[in-house]
């Protein structure tokens, strides 16, 4: 019986490299679950000119790259993508792949796992090996406020996709090698039918919720369009932004755009304000890299006041008031 | 030139948190009343729209339990042609590997000459985004997420979309799946007189996983691949500071306690001014 080393396979979905730091978040966390498993992280680098890919990703963990570089992959194609993972795939019959939950990526994914006929988790927040050596899913469970763990039993690969900024990338290690196969792009790949015309990169506002260093975020709890209006007041008093959980949007106390969480905007402030929240796991699943949360309940147990540094237990709108009053009194520069 | 349109819509609950069954592992689904999920109205608006431009018959395809007959009323209130339900107890609980695989099923079975299929991008109970790409590995079909603005051009379809902070335009031949996200196509509202249409409206199918030639050993080959060993509570790492109290002295406490932490990131001072 031939005796395979075990792989971890990620996807090296470099587009928007410097903003998107998620293959090697997940890079990192291949090197840790491959340690438990004894199996070698695989780094693949499909594209055109991917030289420094190649350097980047060997420098934050991978142990080989499988690298296609020529003309015909210029530009991102799923499908291009699709073919030639598929094909890898089932060459070599890697036992996980990673995938970031980028848009591409959960469209990428769920495609590739059909074609493999393989189970898939998204949006993961946390990855682990069993004590049988599986990969165990972490995701937020459905409209509940809890975690599942899941497992891929018999499929492979067994897959995930993980969103950006739920694992911590290794530091750039210029002293790393590793083995890079140059392969070929193979005969048979299909003509791609979907057509990439032409893409600009979408207007970058300079200042957004995603890069704001307080958030004061509002839910339910703050009782009405109105009194959710007053968040604006102390998001301006602290230089931040407001931010709105999905039940609010659907209120139309706040449109889309302020939506955040799981499957909204992926912020990361410092201080996060959390008003009348209760905390629903596709909320609370995106707040992950806020560093400090300040959170204003009514209801001592509920899930958002759980997990955040300080819990004010009071009603939301009425303790809004008074701070802004507060603060008020107290800021000056 | 009428374009045949199947539009995928799922029923969601109203409210975004519900209990959790801890014995079956599954939503309390029953404990609350259900919706249109807002990106797939986003899809049938694409499909109304495309066809008061170009003309088009649209069938709404919804897969559930019977009471989902409700959204393929609105659809039809909205001015869809015709509905069909996918309902069985044998097919509750599927994941999206299972789902898109039925929908493919139906889709083959009722719609035959479709030129598009529309879903929405993601639903707001579950949110994987699943669906809509394995349908068009089902279907083989090209296919694009995302997108917020459809044009046709004979055979031909456009499909402008926000990807990752691109806006990218491609380009694909009929037959072909889009999934709409929720920045544009804004759904119209219902009047009463469509709502009295809905209910006399005959052209609804029902059909079940037999309709659909699903035996339960079909089923399994394209049954969930994924398995839950688990489900617990999210556990905190923080330090937890509870603040009680009446409201002016609650605001005093969190500002003396954190006002060095809040100031650092705001940059400015909030200390209390020194009495006297």
């Amino acid at each position: 019986m031939k005796n395979k080393i075990k792989s971890i396979w990620v996807f090296g979905d470099y587009r928007n490299y410097y903003q998107n730091r998620v293959t090697l978040q997940l890079l990192s966390k291949a090197v840790d679950l491959a340690h438990v498993l004894c199996a070698e992280v695989c780094a693949v680098v499909v594209g055109c000119g991917i030289e420094e890919w190649i350097m980047e990703y060997t420098a934050h963990g991978a142990d080989r790259i499988l690298a296609i570089d020529h003309p015909t992959l210029t530009s991102y194609s799923t499908e291009h993508y699709l073919a030639l993972m598929e094909k890898l795939a089932r060459e070599r019959d890697p036992d996980i792949i990673l995938i970031g939950a980028t848009d591409f990526g959960r469209e990428f994914a769920p495609r590739l796992a059909k074609r493999l006929k393989t189970g898939l988790s998204a949006d993961c927040v946390g990855l682990d090996i069993t004590s049988d050596g599986l990969l165990v899913q972490i995701a937020p469970s459905f409209g509940g406020n809890m975690l599942a763990e899941i497992v891929t039993e018999k499929h492979r690969p067994q897959m995930a996709t993980v969103r950006p900024g739920t694992f911590k990338e290794i530091p750039h290690n210029y002293e790393k090698t590793a083995i890079v196969e140059r392969l070929p792009l193979p005969d048979d790949l299909p003509a791609p039918r979907v057509r990439l015309l032409e893409y600009e990169r979408a207007a970058q506002k300079e200042h957004t919720i995603e890069n704001a260093k307080v958030i004061v975020c509002g839910g339910r709890g703050m009782g009405s369009g109105k009194k959710f209006k007053k968040l604006d007041e102390l998001a301006e008093l602290l230089g931040g932004d407001v931010g709105a959980t999905r039940p609010v949007v659907y209120a139309d106390w706040a449109g889309h755009e302020a939506l955040v969480g799981q499957a909204g905007k992926h912020i990361k402030p410092k201080i996060l304000f959390s008003f009348g929240i209760s905390g629903a796991i596709q909320h609370t699943a995106g707040l992950g890299e806020s560093e400090f949360i300040v959170a204003i309940n009514k209801n001592p147990q509920a899930p958002m006041m759980k997990m955040a540094d300080v819990a004010i237990v009071a009603d939301a709108g009425d303790l809004l008031n008074h701070l802004i009053k507060e603060l008020k009194k107290r800021i000056r520069e | 030139m009428l374009l045949n349109i199947v539009v995928c819509i799922k029923q969601v609950p109203m409210v975004t948190e519900l209990p959790w069954d801890e014995k079956t592992g599954s939503l309390r689904r029953d404990l609350s009343s259900g919706m249109v999920n807002p990106a797939c109205k986003r899809a049938l608006e694409a499909a109304l729209q495309i066809k008061e431009k170009h003309g088009a018959f649209i069938s709404v395809l919804t897969m559930g339990p019977p009471a989902a007959e409700e959204v393929l009323r609105e659809a039809f209130a909205m001015g869809a042609d015709r509905g069909i339900l996918i309902s069985d107890r044998m097919l509750a609980g599927s994941d999206t590997y299972a789902t898109s695989f039925i929908l493919a099923q139906a889709i083959q079975k009722e719609v035959s000459g479709y030129d598009l299929v529309l879903c929405g991008a993601y639903t707001s109970d579950s949110e994987t985004a699943q669906v809509g790409p394995q349908l068009a590995e089902e279907l083989n079909l090209p296919a694009a997420a995302y997108a917020e603005n459809l044009t046709f051009s004979g055979r031909t379809l456009r499909v402008r979309r926000l990807v990752d902070n691109f806006r990218e335009t491609l380009e694909m031949e009929l037959p072909a799946l889009v999934t709409i996200s929720m920045e544009n196509y804004e759904p119209r509202h219902t009047s009463f007189a469509g709502l009295d249409k809905a209910f006399q409206n005959a052209d609804l199918l029902f059909r079940n996983a037999a309709d659909l030639h699903i035996t339960s050993s079909i089923l399994d080959q394209h049954s969930s691949r994924t398995k839950v060993r688990k489900i617990f509570l999210r556990k905190s790492q923080k330090d937890n500071i509870i603040i009680t109290g009446a409201a002016a002295s609650a605001v005093d406490e969190f500002l003396d306690k954190f006002e060095g932490r809040i100031g650092a990131v705001i940059g400015k001072s909030i200390e209390a001014k020194k009495r006297g």
